[in-house]
This record gives C-alpha cells, sequence and structure tokens, in this order.
C-alpha cells in the first residue's frame, strides 16, 4: 500500500485518528434501524406483486384483519391522493405521486415485488402469516424486461399517459413530444462538427454494450419504526442516508406539513446512494395510526433485491475516433438506461461524465431514460458514470491499439484540464486527470512484466462531479476545553472524523477533543443526505465555518481574562496571546473553563452553501488472469489511483478507494439480476447474487493524488463515488489484453467469456 | 394464538443464563429479540452473509441457521463477549486502529469469526484469513483493511 504521507501542512488534518464513533461498533453497542425497541411495538411485513405487470382488480383483506394478533393493515385506499409534484428531498427531485405509487401500488403493480399492502401485527411471524389471508386478483399484463424491448414501436406501455419529454441541447429543456413512449425522456449534448470530426479521422471504432441490473449491495436491510402520535406527531427512526429527505417524502406521502414529522437517524449499515428512498416510513406511519402502536417493519433480503433501487442496466454504442497521431476528433454516444418501474434513471449522469477525461471538440450524445417492469432504480455511488464509462474506456482501449500507442499514453494526449467544458458546458476548475494519468504511467505495477498465459492488464479512467449541497453544523464548548459538534450528516464511513478533523484543525485543538455525533432532524438545521461524496467538504465547511465563530467568540473572552480590547488579542494554535505582550497568554482550555464567568455558554450554529464542488479524476491498472476452460476470470493485482483533494484521514479515504473498486470489480465478473421470461429475478440471495468475498481478491494498493481543491478552505474533494467509475472498463480491458476478445457484455461473467470464446453459443 | 414455549440453558458469554423461546425463533431472533443483544447482526437471515456470526462451543456459526432451542447447554459467544471487560481484545483494537471498518454492520461478524480463527491457528497469513473470512461479506471496505487488522491481530494476541 502506497500512500502520501500527511505533509505536515496541517496539525489534524492528514493524520489517522481512530475513529470517534468506533468503539461502539467494534463492540456492538452501536445502535443501527432493526435495533430500534419501542414500548408497546408492533411489527409489520408487506404483500408484494408475485407479477412483473398486473392491473389489481380487487384486495380483499378481510380474512387477515381477522387472524388473531393483526392490529392494522394498510393498502393505497389509505394513502391521500397525491397530485403529480415534484419535491425536492436533497440533491434529487421526485415526483411525490409516483414516489407513493411505488411505495404502495394504486392500480397496477409495475414489477415483481412492488408492495401491495402492510400488515402490523404483535409479532412478525404473525404478519407473515396474515399477508398469506390477503386474497388479491390480477389481471395480468405483459412484461416489458428491456430497454431494447421497451424502445419498440409496438412495445406495451407501462404508463398509459406517458409520454416522451425532448431535452435537446445542453440546459434548454426540450418540450414533451407528445409522443406516448416507454421513453420518458431524451437528452441530447452536442457540440462542434461530428461529420467533419469522424472525417478527419484516420481510426474509427464503434461497438455496442450492455451492463446488467446491480444492486448496492449493503449488508443492513431497509428498516424503520414510526409512532403516530396522539398528539399528530409522527415520530420516525430509521437507517437513512437523509434524514430530512425522509421528513419531506413522509410528509409529502401522508399529506402533513413537514414540521409535524421528526425523523431521529439511526447508524446505518451501508447506503451507496439506496437509502435516501423512503420506502417503509410512510407505511408504518399509517399503521401506527391506525393501530394506536408504534410499528416497526424490516425488509428481508429478498425485498431489498426485489423492492428497493438497484441501478440501471443499459444498452450503449459509442463511436470515437482519432486522427494519426491520436488525438481524438469526434466521439458519439447513444445510452439508453433502465428507468425500472417509473421515469428516472441516471443517464444524464452519464452522459455528462463518459467523455470527461478527454478534451473533444466534436461529439453527440443521445441518452434515454426507458421505463420497464423492474424495480424503480435508485442512485448507486457516482449514479450512471459506471456504465456509460465502461463503453466509452473499452472504445478508447481499441482505438490506442488501432493508433498504435500505449493506452496512457493516448489518454495523456487527450487529457482534459482546467477550463475545459463538460458536455453541459460546464468548464472544469483545477483537477488531476494528467496528474492521476501520469501517476498511472509511472506507477511500478504498470511497468510490471505479465508473466504466464491467458494473463492480461487493463487499465481505465473515471470522472465524477461531485456534490455540493447545504449541511448545517452545531458546535458547543464543554468546560473541559473539549466541543461537541453535531451535524445534520448520517456517518456512513467515517465521516464523524472527517469532519471533526477539520473543525479541531480550524480551533488548534486535538481530533480527540472534539466529540462528533448527528443529529434528528428537530435538533439540527437542515442539511442534504449523505451523498454526491459530499459530507467531508461540505459539512466540513459547515464545521470550519462554526467553528471560526467559536473562535471569534473565544478571542473576546480572552480579551476580558487578559484584560485588554479584542483586537489586541491573537489566536494560534489554540493559544491566545496578547499581541503587545506574547508573554501573556491563555490555551483554549483556559478560557474554556472561565466560560460561564465570561459572558456565558460558548456556542455557534453555521451552514455550508458550497459553490465550487472539485470534481475526481480516478484511474485503475488491473492485472488478470482468465481460465479458457471455465470461463473464470481473477484478479490478480490492482491498483487506484485517483485524486482526492487534501485526504482529511488518509486511512478512510483509502477505505472508499478500495470499497468503491471491490463493488465495480463484483460489477464488472460477477453481478447480476438473473431475470426469468415472467420478469422475476431468480436470484434474490446473497448466495446467487455474487458479491465479491475476501478469498476473491487481492489486496487493493492505492496511490493518493492530493491537488487541492480551491473550493475548499484545506483542499478537500469529494472522493466517495468515482472509484466506481474505471473498474469495469479496466477489467475488461484487462481480460481483452489475456484472451485477444472484446467482452461488450457486463458481468464477465464465466458464460459470457465462453460465449465471447465462441467456446458455447451465445444466449438469446 | 401464543406458541408454547421451551426453556433452554446455556453459557452466554460466559454467564449461565436461561431463556424461553418459540421452537421456530432462531438463535439470532433469540439473541436480539429475547435477550436484547443487538450486537449481532441480521443481513440476510438465511447463511449467507455472515453479520450473524456467534461461537457455538468455540466454533463460528450464524447464528440466523440455528434454532434457539439448538442452544441447549452449548457455550454461546457474541460480540458483547469479546472483550475483556474493558479491554478490547486485540482484533477490536486492530480493526480501530487500522481503519478496517466503515459503516460498522458486518464489524461484528467478522470480528467474531475471526476470533474462531485466531483461537486455532496460532500462524495466519493473507491466503488463509482471506479463505476463513470468505463466508463474512463486508460491502464497504474491500476486504483489504479487515485482511490487514487481523494480520496485526494475529501478530500482537498471545493465542487469541
Amino acid at each position: 500500500m502506497t500512500t502520501t504521507e500527511a505533509t505536515g501542512k496541517y496539525d489534524v488534518i492528514g493524520t489517522r485518528p481512530i475513529r470517534h464513533d468506533g468503539l461502539d461498533k467494534v463492540t456492538g453497542r452501536a445502535r443501527y434501524g432493526a435495533d430500534v425497541v419501542q414500548s408497546d411495538l408492533l411489527h409489520a411485513k408487506i404483500l408484494r406483486s408475485p407479477h412483473a405487470h398486473a392491473r389489481i382488480l380487487s384486495i380483499d383483506t378481510q380474512k387477515a384483519e381477522a387472524l388473531p394478533g393483526v392490529k392494522a393493515i394498510v393498502t393505497s385506499a389509505d394513502l391521500p391522493i397525491i397530485k403529480d409534484q415534484m419535491i425536492d428531498f436533497g440533491e434529487t427531485l421526485g415526483n411525490i405521486r409516483l414516489l407513493a405509487e411505488n411505495a404502495l401500488a394504486h392500480e397496477k403493480v409495475f414489477y415483481k415485488g412492488h408492495a401491495i399492502a402492510a400488515i402490523a401485527a404483535t409479532d412478525a411471524h404473525i404478519a407473515e402469516a396474515a399477508l398469506d389471508l390477503i386474497e388479491v386478483t390480477y389481471e395480468t399484463l405483459t412484461p416489458v424486461l428491456n430497454a431494447s424491448d421497451a424502445m419498440q414501436e409496438n412495445a406495451p406501455l407501462l404508463h398509459e399517459k406517458m409520454t416522451t419529454r425532448s431535452v435537446a441541447e445542453r440546459f434548454a429543456r426540450g418540450d414533451d413530444t407528445g409522443q406516448k413512449s416507454n421513453v420518458s425522456s431524451h437528452l441530447q449534448f452536442k457540440n462542434g462538427d461530428l461529420d467533419a470530426g469522424f472525417g478527419k479521422a484516420t481510426h474509427i471504432v464503434e461497438r455496442e454494450f450492455t451492463t446488467s441490473t446491480v444492486h448496492q449491495g449493503y449488508i443492513e436491510p431497509h428498516t424503520a419504526t414510526v409512532y403516530w402520535g396522539t398528539d399528530e406527531h409522527i415520530r420516525v427512526w430509521t437507517s437513512t442516508q437523509g434524514p430530512f429527505g425522509v421528513r419531506t417524502q413522509t410528509a409529502a406521502m401522508l399529506g402533513v406539513p413537514e414540521s409535524r414529522v421528526t425523523v431521529y437517524p439511526m447508524e446505518i449499515g451501508g447506503g451507496f446512494g439506496a437509502k435516501i428512498n423512503a420506502y417503509l416510513a410512510p407505511l408504518c406511519a399509517i399503521l401506527s395510526r391506525k393501530s394506536g402502536h408504534p410499528v416497526k417493519a424490516v425488509m428481508t433480503r429478498s425485498e431489498v433485491f426485489e423492492a428497493t433501487g438497484p441501478t440501471s442496466a443499459t444498452l450503449m454504442k459509442a463511436k470515437i475516433g482519432c486522427d494519426e497521431s491520436g488525438i481524438i476528433t469526434a466521439a458519439e454516444l447513444w445510452l439508453a438506461y433502465e428507468a425500472g418501474a417509473y421515469p428516472g434513471s441516471p443517464v444524464g449522469a452519464g452522459a455528462t461524465t463518459a467523455l470527461a477525461p478527454y478534451k473533444i471538440e466534436n461529439f453527440l450524445i443521445d441518452g434515454f431514460d426507458v421505463v420497464v417492469n423492474k424495480p424503480k432504480v435508485a442512485a448507486y455511488r457516482a449514479p450512471g458514470s459506471p456504465q456509460a464509462a465502461y463503453a466509452v474506456e473499452s472504445t478508447i482501449d481499441e482505438l490506442a491499439e488501432k493508433a498504435g500507442l500505449d493506452p496512457i499514453d493516448f489518454r495523456l494526449k487527450n487529457a482534459a484540464e482546467e477550463g475545459d467544458r463538460l458536455p453541459t458546458g460546464v468548464p472544469l476548475p483545477l483537477v488531476g486527470c494528467r496528474d492521476v494519468e501520469e501517476a498511472l504511467k509511472n506507477h511500478p505495477h504498470y511497468s510490471a512484466p505479465i508473466e504466464g498465459p491467458n494473463r492480461g492488464r487493463g487499465v481505465a479512467m473515471g470522472f465524477w462531479f461531485n456534490g455540493g449541497n447545504q449541511s448545517s453544523v452545531t458546535m458547543n464548548v464543554n468546560s473541559d476545553g473539549t466541543i461537541t459538534l453535531v451535524s445534520g450528516s448520517v456517518d456512513i464511513g467515517g465521516t464523524r472524523a472527517a469532519v471533526a478533523m477539520q473543525a479541531a484543525e480550524t480551533l488548534g485543538i486535538a481530533a480527540e477533543d472534539v466529540q462528533p455525533s448527528v443529529g434528528d432532524t428537530d435538533t439540527i438545521g437542515w442539511t442534504g443526505p449523505t451523498g454526491g461524496s459530499r459530507v467531508a467538504f461540505s459539512t466540513g465547511i459547515a464545521a470550519i465555518n462554526a467553528a471560526e465563530e467559536i473562535k471569534k467568540e473565544m478571542i473576546k473572552r480572552a480579551a476580558i481574562l487578559l484584560e485588554t480590547e479584542a483586537d489586541n488579542v491573537v489566536e494560534e494554535k489554540g493559544t491566545f496571546s496578547k499581541k503587545d505582550d506574547s508573554s501573556v497568554s491563555l490555551t483554549f482550555q483556559e478560557i474554556a473553563k472561565a466560560q460561564l464567568k465570561t459572558g456565558g455558554p460558548i456556542s455557534a450554529s453555521a451552514a455550508s452553501n458550497p459553490t465550487k464542488v472539485g470534481p475526481a479524476y480516478a484511474g485503475n491498472i488491473v492485472d488478470v488472469e482468465v481460465d479458457p476452460e471455465t470461463g473464470k476470470v481473477d484478479i490478480l493485482r490492482y491498483t487506484v489511483i485517483q485524486d482526492v483533494g487534501t485526504a482529511a484521514h488518509p486511512s478512510y479515504v483509502e477505505g472508499q478507494l478500495q470499497g468503491g473498486t471491490v463493488q465495480g470489480i463484483g460489477w464488472a465478473l460477477n453481478e447480476e439480476y438473473v431475470w426469468s421470461g415472467e420478469g422475476k429475478m431468480a436470484n434474490s440471495s446473497f448466495l446467487d447474487y455474487r458479491m465479491p468475498t475476501a478469498f476473491d481478491l487481492p489486496m487493493i494498493d492505492t496511490e493518493l493524488i492530493e491537488i487541492p481543491n480551491p473550493g475548499h478552505p484545506y483542499g478537500l474533494r469529494g472522493v466517495g463515488e468515482v472509484p466506481l467509475v474505471p473498474p469495469l472498463a479496466a477489467i475488461a480491458n484487462a481480460v481483452y489484453d489475456a484472451i485477444g476478445v472484446r467482452q461488450q457484455h457486463l458481468p464477465i461473467s464465466p458464460q459470457n467469456v465462453l460465449e465471447s470464446l465462441g467456446t458455447i453459443p451465445a444466449e438469446e | 394464538m401464543a406458541v408454547r414455549r421451551t426453556q433452554v440453558q446455556t453459557t452466554l458469554n460466559g454467564e449461565e443464563t436461561d431463556f424461553l423461546c418459540e421452537p421456530r425463533q432462531s438463535l439470532l431472533e433469540v439473541l436480539r429479540d429475547e435477550l436484547g443483544l443487538t450486537g449481532t447482526k441480521e443481513g440476510c437471515n438465511n447463511g449467507n452473509c455472515g453479520a450473524c456470526s456467534v461461537l457455538v462451543n468455540g466454533r463460528v456459526a450464524n447464528a440466523c441457521c440455528v434454532l434457539g432451542v439448538e442452544a441447549e447447554n452449548a457455550e454461546i459467544t457474541t460480540i458483547e463477549g469479546i472483550a475483556d471487560g474493558d479491554k478490547l481484545h486485540p482484533l477490536q483494537q486492530a480493526f480501530l486502529e487500522e481503519a478496517a471498518l466503515q459503516c460498522g454492520i458486518c464489524t461484528p461478524g467478522f470480528i467474531v469469526s475471526s476470533k474462531a480463527l485466531l483461537d486455532s491457528e496460532p500462524e495466519l497469513d493473507e491466503e488463509r484469513i482471506r479463505f476463513w473470512l470468505a463466508g463474512n461479506l463486508c460491502r464497504c471496505t474491500g476486504y483489504d483493511k479487515i485482511v490487514r487488522a487481523v494480520l496485526k491481530a494475529a501478530g500482537t494476541s498471545d493465542n487469541g
């Protein structure tokens, strides 16, 4: 493992303290959503559709209601009538009517697993038994199971009234086409003259790619516990990335003001984007109101696979050309992303990011958001970017080969830099694209010999624009000179520590002297969800802002204690001294101890509203070995290089790179929803949906490139998402290098490898 | 519709413990819902993720795949019984120092499972640790830092 050691520029930033919440998590004391206990608690189970596409003709709950122990049942008839309205639940806009229909099917079911009813009973076994007593009659409809079928002219329509919205050229939002279709929107980015660009090309590569539905695979299932009190206040204890978003969604679905909902975020057992939607809270809320009890629901693993949001399967075409010297002259992308049952795939992000590592004058990108009879997709770590990057980076690899250039040299010739524009027109700030590529080239892994047959090496780049969004922080000074730091950001992977370290750095105290915690929606100001690689960056800025306020107040108090004017006090690294007599000074601790005698408790609240978000580039080098008899691919060696801005806590930054990369390895080699012809997932368990285990992997080496983000006081940029972007293509390129056949379908499973070699016939 | 419950006697984290459970209840359900030991986590409830790893008579078991009634006369160790009072087990200390956890939901299972390995095999290398831990899924870390933490604990613990 190679890392850039702390530069010494900072005292706390760049060091590796033990995370503040670590002790509770290694002793089993940390409380997650499923650990919530309430007095007089009921347990809920959910009845789900056995069909991928059907009209609900009737629901009869009488027999279930009669089962002893059953206390309440909810169907869509219990939800208020909700009109189309876009709500903002933090980074994501959603149509609340469709969110509600997804949480509880109204007239039609759109995927196997779609919730139809929920039952609260005195124990979970009784609730489960009662599900079988609900009688539902359906009129089954023909399911539409992939983007290609869904886009056919005569395809059955999921939503009879849905028409294609055309989003043409950059930011201009085009008109509704009025065309009834399963394509909810068609976006287009274009620049320059595509035909002229390809006319100048000496080499052109054109390929078609597909990727499968994959799941985020967090180990903790979704859960919610809700109590709708007689005071009409609704309390929600849940595992979520965004407590304020759960509040917004729950209130909107129930038709109550947000102020009547309080969300208490519990520890969260992974999310990767998929725990922003509120699937369970609205159902538990109605069950609670009907029964008068608090109600808890915990999904099974199969429910997590079948009824939450995986990410899009895709059908993509890429065409890229370059001139004799290897300069890219034109690129054309055609991207169709499955949204699942309702509109809203991440195709826009895929279209925005895929060409971002390159300077390209002439391009055309078409993106299609396509509804199919599968669960509605949710965000998954750099949503939409890994798929499109797989298409582009595979095509670039082949183009470099045609041009007779080393794949990293080819990328360096075309590397994006500050001022180059994304397809949206947004110019790039200072970024480390070229720095990452040079580090790839210079890494000992890249020049190490590859020995043995059927082995190969691949490289790829990835880009993610990162999120900013707003956060709130409240800080209190304790009399012993420590501080408490309450933020609204749920901590998924060590952000309490990363945020606390920024406060400590600003105040000149130790990381251990900051006690960070996560507030509920009543105790802390509005904060966007933990997502978009934004918490260490944006909540960090809120913490720095609050710490600056604290420092100002400490200077005033020091002046009182030193019997001088505030402008005669200077602070350096937690020591406050007189400007005109530096021999007279006070420590942070001494001022803290005297706070009640010098004017009262010292506290500050601050928010962040960052405008300069630092995007991130990552690059991979991977060695693989392919077994030509079985088609199995083994990862032999893996190196991840990423521009991380400033690494606040390098161990947790490395952890993001390693974890994201291994999700990418799973996506590339193993993971896929296997669908029956009727649209039923055939592998909804961790046994059959095969995520990488420790035994499948080598160590994941990381190299942190630190190009400080000018938009953050300490140079932080988001690090969490981009690691998932390069692996799909890097591994596909390595497999090509090993066996000489391009891999155009993910996963690169044994079956797909053998099909690509012609060893077995291709499956339809 | 109350189901008749069976009395079960065990030694749980070193203490003689008895509990009542329904025949259909798993040991995981008993630990979490009847005994309030929520450190053992449920990730899949069918033996595929290892989040509910506990030691039954010193051997690793998925508590979701053991019935509560099967714990009769067994010695059960859960994550709550790994530390020696205030003194963390070397594995717990190593997981903290090596940053071997992110969300933390799989961490109790990894620590319990690794303890069984350390207790039974003093000589460990990366390959053996990776093989042993293949029954525990982690989705956050990519396993790198977990494997390093177990290697570190193996070097510092006097036979566990």
